[in-house]
């Protein structure tokens, strides 16, 4: 199939439905293409937490931004998407850790997010089956979760109504240059591409500075009610931060079905889907600690997922240098849910022009030297 | 149900069940007249492949939930609950 | 609890009997693990007059040296020849004082997961006392009473027959058994049976049944009841018609578990583990006896168990001299593979609102149209529940054509405190130091 297209989105997860839609929806004749099946990658593999985050001015700016879609979008969203306004409880262990809570919601303020100190009595009514002798908790009533591979599906479909074309099960082998290539031998030509491959992306774009970061999940049976806010340490940015070591952190939340997902690792260097044994059994343990009771679950399945890290831990979001067709929405890291909405946004009004919903520049990849050298695959077969 | 002498004497949604040695819980639990669980819709379930695959025998003993009760026999005293009565609860 | 063995047998039926007391009597420290309360799997279980072969392997099992573990599940595999295992643990009432963890080395595991029943859904297949067909006999060897009760057993294969036979011996009135293949494929498969003499104690049990309805070419379109099923409607042909009756009985043969070979990495092809003629997957250390290699019923498990113990205890001359012997018997895999085909009509049992996965209760409107088992299961939740397909994959690919996701951890629900204790396990193999040991009472 081919023919010419406004643009192509190279990227059926999350991010690329996103932007896939923010493009239909402003006329850009648009097609989507992907190796695989909707939001099966990272999408399908992570929490799908939508939080406000403050490692950096830039990064809390485009994370409360896309917070705020959600919430307009929450009542649009179908039920099987499970959106539940359940907000995140930032744990805190000690006086340290409470100091902090306060900088925190200083932080937040700042920024017109709203949050509440809660001391360790109110945490313990909060969350009865945390341990006891917690310090407390910031609590961000704005925070959200969805099931992602069903938002991303909605966010396709919003797409495929406003006249986008969804090509699934068609591995990408190159794009660049006006031309995404197929593995079927097919070319779709189109003014613009736009790589939204997360982990894939350095596969299609050698210089693209996006490294696998991978992750361990484990998901319970059901106990409804036993956790009833996304529960996050504050080590948690510590360990997200780390641009060189395993780590993990604890980060659980709560399924509307009433299962539990448990949280956090990150590894660099890790290319396969294998377990991580020792590193998921750490993980468990940094939950345990916080939820004692936690060892007592059923759990179901363990899995692995790649986040696409960048080495500042902003996305790339804007024009790629090397190539005046090419456009990229990538390197999420553990963020692609919750931004997905604000980088179409960014993204379509860095492509179309039109009011900057928020200042791009500390996304754009044009940040980092190697950009400008790089040059994308473009007619060269891949494995 | 039956009576038999050595029969083992359990708790199934509060009522007192008396089965024979080696009976397993999801036979006792059938024996009594009730489903297992409920399913996610709310539809009664029972037993299915009887060898621990299925899940759909899953009930709670002696306050542990989701138990595989054909993989477990019976043990006097045991006090079972099944989706009925988390049915009834809701 | 940690143990060490020189031959670690996973599955305590037919094949994993025969291999763990082979290997005891090697001379080998064997042990068995299996997660039922007793040994003998699905076929050689308590409750039935069992045949002499079988007897006398349990016996054998009973008086050998096997360090049996009965009653623990398997859920993951840290190494290769490293398992874990846990059960709940004991207490006055039974259960409830928390979970065992016994971590398991070996030097060479056997795999004899053996098979489960291949389900197929159709309207009314959630009902209670709606079971499979060796789920009804493991639910009457487990002490359900049958006696009175009117039962219509369906779907296809040799356990349609037995387990009839076995349920007429307990006092069920079979209303009918119905077999979904040709009455001509039947014969074929029963000209296989009467050459193996084994099998002529099976066929005693099957004219007992016989004195029954068998119809052939037929099978159940729905269930029908309220809180349990009080009717099926049967079709043979163009007929249809109605029967009440207390259970159905219905499956539709089996399906190997190879959850546990897959997840230590073996090579399975079709739906079977990869073995060469000594039982050995594609794994080192690794062998596979039994139902998982191919469905062949029990004189076949029962070699297989053998010659992957005597492979196994470095007996490779004996292994190999019995490799003929298997290859003989392979013909009946064939067969029966053969016989039990399933008629293309079966996929049109579902209507839109037939509950496919019954974990997550996904419905076939649901399902139709997906693009593989993938994308089914992200956007359906099919195959999310604990059962992790195990009911509902052998169901989609037969009505779509999609194959399984990736096996991982853990191969059954096991709680969080098990899992984590995978992380902890040393995978060491050859140099187990048995003075190092410590005997436990598992």
């Amino acid at each position: 199939m081919s023919g010419l297209a406004d643009v192509v989105v190279v990227g059926a997860g999350i991010v690329g439905a996103a932007c896939a839609r923010a493009c239909a929806l402003r006329g850009l004749r648009t097609v989507v293409v992907d190796g695989a099946v909707v939001g099966g990658g990272a999408t399908a593999a992570g929490m799908g937490h939508i939080v406000a985050m403050d490692d950096s001015p830039a990064q809390l700016a485009l994370t409360a931004y896309s917070q705020q879609l959600w919430r307009e979008m929450a009542e649009d969203l179908p039920p099987e998407v499970e959106f539940d306004a359940c907000g995140t409880l930032w744990v805190a262990a000690d006086e340290e850790e409470m100091a902090e809570v306060r900088r925190k919601q200083g932080v937040y303020a700042s920024i017109g997010i709203a949050t509440e100190v809660l001391d360790s009595h109110a945490l313990a009514e909060a969350e009865p089956h945390l341990r006891r002798g917690l310090a407390g908790a910031l609590q961000a009533g704005s925070d959200a979760v969805l099931y992602p591979p069903c938002a991303a599906a909605f966010l396709i479909r919003e797409a495929q109504r406003a006249g986008a074309e969804v090509l699934l099960g068609q591995a990408v082998v190159s794009a660049g240059q006006g031309r995404v290539r197929l593995q079927n031998g097919t070319a779709l030509s189109a003014a613009r591409i736009v790589l939204a491959a997360g982990a894939d992306s350095s596969r299609l774009l050698p210089g693209v500075p996006v490294r696998k970061r991978r992750g361990h999940l484990v998901i319970t049976d059901r106990y409804p009610g036993y956790v009833r806010h996304q529960l996050v340490e504050l080590g948690y940015l510590k360990s997200a931060h780390s641009m060189t070591t395993d780590s993990v952190a604890f980060n659980v939340q709560p399924r509307k079905t009433g299962q539990l997902l448990i949280g956090s690792s990150r590894e660099y260097g890790a290319e396969v889907a294998e377990v991580n044994r020792a590193l998921m059994t750490a993980m468990l343990a940094r939950a345990e600690s916080y939820l004692p009771g936690l060892g007592a679950l059923g759990a179901i399945r363990v899995w692995t997922g790649f986040r696409a890290a960048t080495p500042d831990k902003l996305p790339l979001i804007g024009p790629w240098p090397g190539d005046a067709t090419l456009w990229l929405a990538t390197g999420h890291e553990g963020l692609g849910i919750t931004t997905s909405l604000g980088t179409a946004e960014v993204l379509v009004t860095g492509m179309l022009g039109g009011k900057r919903p928020i200042p791009p520049e500390p996304y754009l990849p044009g940040r980092f030297a190697g950009a400008h050298e790089g040059a994308p695959v473009t007619e060269q077969a891949h494995a | 149900m039956r009576e038999a002498g050595g029969g083992v004497s359990l708790m199934v949604n509060g009522a007192s069940v008396t089965v024979a040695p080696g009976t397993t819980v999801a036979a006792a639990v059938m024996m009594a007249g009730t489903m297992t669980r409920t399913s996610v819709s709310g539809e009664p379930r029972a037993p299915l492949c009887g060898m621990g695959i299925c899940f759909e025998c899953r009930v709670t003993i002696d306050g542990a939930t989701h138990q595989r009760s054909c993989q477990i026999v019976c043990a006097p005293g045991m006090d079972v609950q099944t989706g009925a009565a988390e049915a009834r609860q809701a | 609890m940690k143990q060490h063995f020189d031959v670690l047998v996973v599955g305590a039926g037919p094949a994993g009997v025969v291999a763990a007391v082979t290997a005891a009597q090697c001379g080998q420290r064997a042990a068995l693990v299996d997660d039922n309360p007793a040994a003998g799997g699905q076929i050689w279980r308590s409750g039935a007059p069992l045949p002499k072969a079988a007897r006398a392997w349990l016996a054998r099992l009973e008086s050998s040296r096997v360090v049996r573990l009965q009653g623990w599940r398997v859920f993951d595999a840290p190494g290769r020849t490293v398992l874990l295992a846990e059960r709940n643990g004991a207490s006055a009432a039974g259960l409830g004082d928390g979970t065992e963890i016994a971590e398991l080395h070996a030097a060479k595991v056997i795999l004899a997961t053996g098979a489960r029943e291949r389900f197929l859904p159709f309207p009314g297949w959630t009902l209670p006392h709606v079971t499979g067909v060796g789920g009804l006999d493991a639910l009457t060897r487990g002490g359900l009473p049958m006696a009175g009760k009117r039962v219509v057993v369906a779907g296809t294969g040799p356990l349609l027959l037995a387990v009839a036979g076995h349920l007429a011996g307990n006092g069920a009135r079979i209303v009918a058994v119905c077999e979904q293949a040709p009455l001509e494929r039947l014969v074929r498969l029963g000209m296989h049976v009467l050459r193996e003499p084994g099998k002529l104690w099976q066929g005693m049990q099957y004219r007992r049944a016989m004195r029954t309805r068998l119809l052939t070419r037929c099978w159940v379109t729905a269930a029908h009841g309220e809180d349990r099923v009080r009717s099926v409607t049967l079709r043979q042909g163009k007929k249809h018609w109605e029967v009440g009756c207390d259970a159905l009985a219905c499956g539709f043969h089996l399906v190997p578990n190879t959850e546990l070979a897959e997840l230590l990495g073996c090579r399975v092809e079709e739906g079977l583990v990869a073995t060469d003629e000594q039982m050995r997957t594609s794994v080192e250390d690794v062998y596979c006896a039994g139902e998982p290699t191919g469905i062949g019923g029990v004189e076949l498990s029962r070699l297989e168990g053998q010659i992957a113990a005597l492979a196994a205890c470095g007996r490779g001359e004996e292994a190999r001299g019995m490799a003929a012997r298997r290859r003989g018997k392979l013909g009946f895999v064939r067969a029966l593979a053969a016989a039990c085909q399933l008629d293309p009509e079966l996929k049109k049992l579902t209507t839109d609102e037939t509950i496919v996965c019954r974990c997550e209760d996904v419905r076939f409107r649901a399902l139709r149209g997906r693009l593989n088992w993938r994308e089914a299961k992200l956007q359906t939740r099919c195959g999310m529940g604990p059962c992790q397909g195990r009911v509902c994959g052998a169901a989609t690919e037969f009505l779509f054509g999609w194959g399984a996701d990736s096996v991982r951890p853990p191969v059954f629900p096991a709680a969080v405190a098990s899992l984590a204790a995978a992380g902890q396990a040393n995978n060491f193999t050859a140099t187990m130091t048995t003075s190092e040991e410590t005997e436990e009472n598992v």
